[in-house]
């Protein structure tokens, strides 16, 4: 079914029109019974069911998407990567995801176009720079590269940047982790789905998790708007949905969802080769490999299902990046869109069961969960397969909010990226 | 860009607004055990519909006040005192109306 692609198939391709490439994935109708359903068709679910399939051996295996796969922040997102991290299991969690992002092109087979063009995160005052330096020195005690720069640094990697004195919001220094970037978030569902399927797990799009079926409390299956399915175990990766899913199945969630938005202006020639985030304006940019500079704001703060960003913010947002880029002033503005986020108090994920037996979940990054797709997946399915948290996963549990060993990564994660 | 009627002001742009999060939730007793606290400070039902709301006149009169707000329509459904209960119309709208649609 899925034929692998390389240089020699594309050219193969090439004489033949391109007319004969087969479906990346086949469209399947649900079976009745699986051994995992995955409700949640972004990229936390489909690399769960990948890993599932190549680390666990798993293959009867569903993903259910109620719209169709990427559509929800996994498409949505402003596609940054890092592993700037301040707290140790933070840096362990998001570094090994970094590290699986390093290889997942060749593991799937497919371009995920990763470009670690450095990610420079700037500081605008003295208080920002000592929290950089001490931000920097922890990174650096978790083993993960980081330079600190001073502002003739700054100006050096980024000649765009407004460093004039005179600036409004002027720059004295920052940090840049080399090996943060960028890649393609459609390429990296794709890809995840494309592998998964090679492996036999049924991709089911259009077809919605309505109710949880149960055995006295346990969970035995989900009610879809395609039937009834029956599982051993179901794992929920639903990001601003999962509060919905866990009120269907009768427990809930230190979960708040919000809308995070971002904008992408018509493609120019190649100006920025950094991504540069501004936490103290809310601000963060990065051009894309077709020329679009991809802008991204700070959350609408106010609890939203509607998937559509508020003008105030985005008002603010393109104030503070033109005021560090007065040259991007005459841009137009091609697209604006906003994604649906889970917000939880200490800005980490959730990660293991849930109090229902039989129900597992995978939620809570919020506003930066694109880099942590990998690692998502790879430790919501060894919780499904053996029953026990992953290592990497341990600190991530739900009960962390009854206990108070919060993870708080607030800073690290305070603006999106 | 929403327009919130403020108590004391009137119909302002939302920029002028900070939300407060979830109102009506009742600070357990000092002796609450772990679980309670939990509930308490973290635990929301976050619902795909109505939800009612604590809001501050921020940039304006300084004043809190109650929403009840769609989160999907983000349709206003009324604005009350910070001390009141939502008004009945409101209390006899089921939370989450919109389901999971
Ligand atoms: C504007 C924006 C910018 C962002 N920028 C970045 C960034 O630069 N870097 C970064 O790391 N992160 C970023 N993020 C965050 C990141 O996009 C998310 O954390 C991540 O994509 C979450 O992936 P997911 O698979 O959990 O969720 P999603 O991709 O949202 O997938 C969840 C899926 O569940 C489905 N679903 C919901 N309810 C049901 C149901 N009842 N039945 C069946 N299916 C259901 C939805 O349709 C959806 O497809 C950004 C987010 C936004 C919105
Ligand atoms: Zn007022």
């Amino acid at each position: 079914m899925t034929s692998g692609y390389s240089a020699w198939s594309l050219l193969r391709g090439a004489v033949g029109g391109h007319r004969h490439w087969p479906p990346a994935w086949p469209a399947v109708e649900p079976k009745s019974r699986y051994d995992v359903i995955v409700v949640g068709g972004g990229g936390h679910g489909l690399a769960t069911a990948y890993y599932l399939a190549k680390n666990h051996g798993l293959r009867n295996v569903a993903v259910v998407e109620r719209g169709w796969i990427g559509g929800g922040n996994t498409g949505r997102n402003t596609t940054i990567v890092r592993s700037n991290y301040l707290y140790p299991e933070s840096a362990r969690l998001y570094d090994f995801s970094l590290k699986l992002y390093e290889g997942l092109g060749k593991d799937l087979d497919f371009n995920i176009m990763l470009s670690q063009r450095g990610l420079l995160m700037l500081a605008h005052s003295r208080h920002d720079l000592d929290a950089m330096s001490r931000w920097a020195n922890a990174m650096r005690m978790n083993g993960i590269e980081v330079n600190l720069l001073d502002r003739a640094a700054v100006a050096n990697l980024v000649p765009a940047l407004d460093l004039s004195p005179r600036a409004r919001l002027p720059v004295i220094g920052g940090f840049l982790q080399p090996r943060g970037g960028t890649a393609r978030h459609d390429a990296v569902a794709w890809g995840y789905a494309r592998a998964a399927a090679a492996l036999g797990v049924d991709i089911i799009q259009n077809c919605e998790v309505r109710a949880f079926l149960k055995d006295g409390a346990r969970v035995t299956g989900v009610e879809t708007s395609r039937g009834r399915i029956q599982a051993v175990r179901v794992g929920i990766a639903a990001a601003g949905h999962s509060s919905v899913l866990a009120g269907l199945a009768g427990f809930r969630l230190p979960v708040t969802s919000y809308a995070l938005q971002a904008l992408v202006t018509e493609p120019i020639k190649p100006a920025l080769d950094t991504v540069v985030i501004s936490p103290g304006t809310g601000a963060y940019i990065s051009q894309s490999d077709k020329g679009g500079m991809v802008i991204g704001a700070m959350l609408d703060l106010f609890p939203s299902y509607a998937q559509r960003g508020s003008f105030a913010v985005l008002q603010a947002i393109l104030a503070s990046t033109l005021e560090m880029f007065p040259s991007f002033s005459r841009l137009k503005m091609l697209r604006h869109w906003a994604g649906i986020v889970d917000v939880v108090h200490d800005s980490s994920p959730i990660i293991g069961p849930t109090p229902v037996p039989g129900l597992y979940i995978n939620c809570g990054w919020g506003t930066g969960g694109f880099k942590a797709i990998p690692v998502g997946g790879w430790t919501l399915a060894h919780v499904l397969a053996t029953g026990e948290n992953h290592p990497l996963a341990e600190a991530f549990q739900l009960e962390r909010f009854v206990t108070g060993r919060l993870v708080d990564e607030a800073a690290a994660s305070g603006i999106a990226h | 860009m929403l327009r919130i009627r403020c108590i004391h002001c009137g119909p302002r742009d939302e920029n002028e607004f900070v939300c407060g999060g979830t109102s009506h939730l009742t600070r357990p007793p000092l002796g609450a055990s772990d679980g309670e606290w939990a509930e308490y400070l973290f635990f929301r039902d976050n619902p795909k519909g109505l939800h009612l709301e604590r809001w501050r006149h921020a940039q304006g009169c300084g004043a809190w006040f109650n929403l009840a707000r769609h989160t999907v329509t983000h349709e206003i459904l009324a604005v009350y005192p910070i001390t009141e209960r939502p008004p009945a119309i409101v209390e006899r709208t089921p939370p989450s109306a919109e389901g999971s649609r």
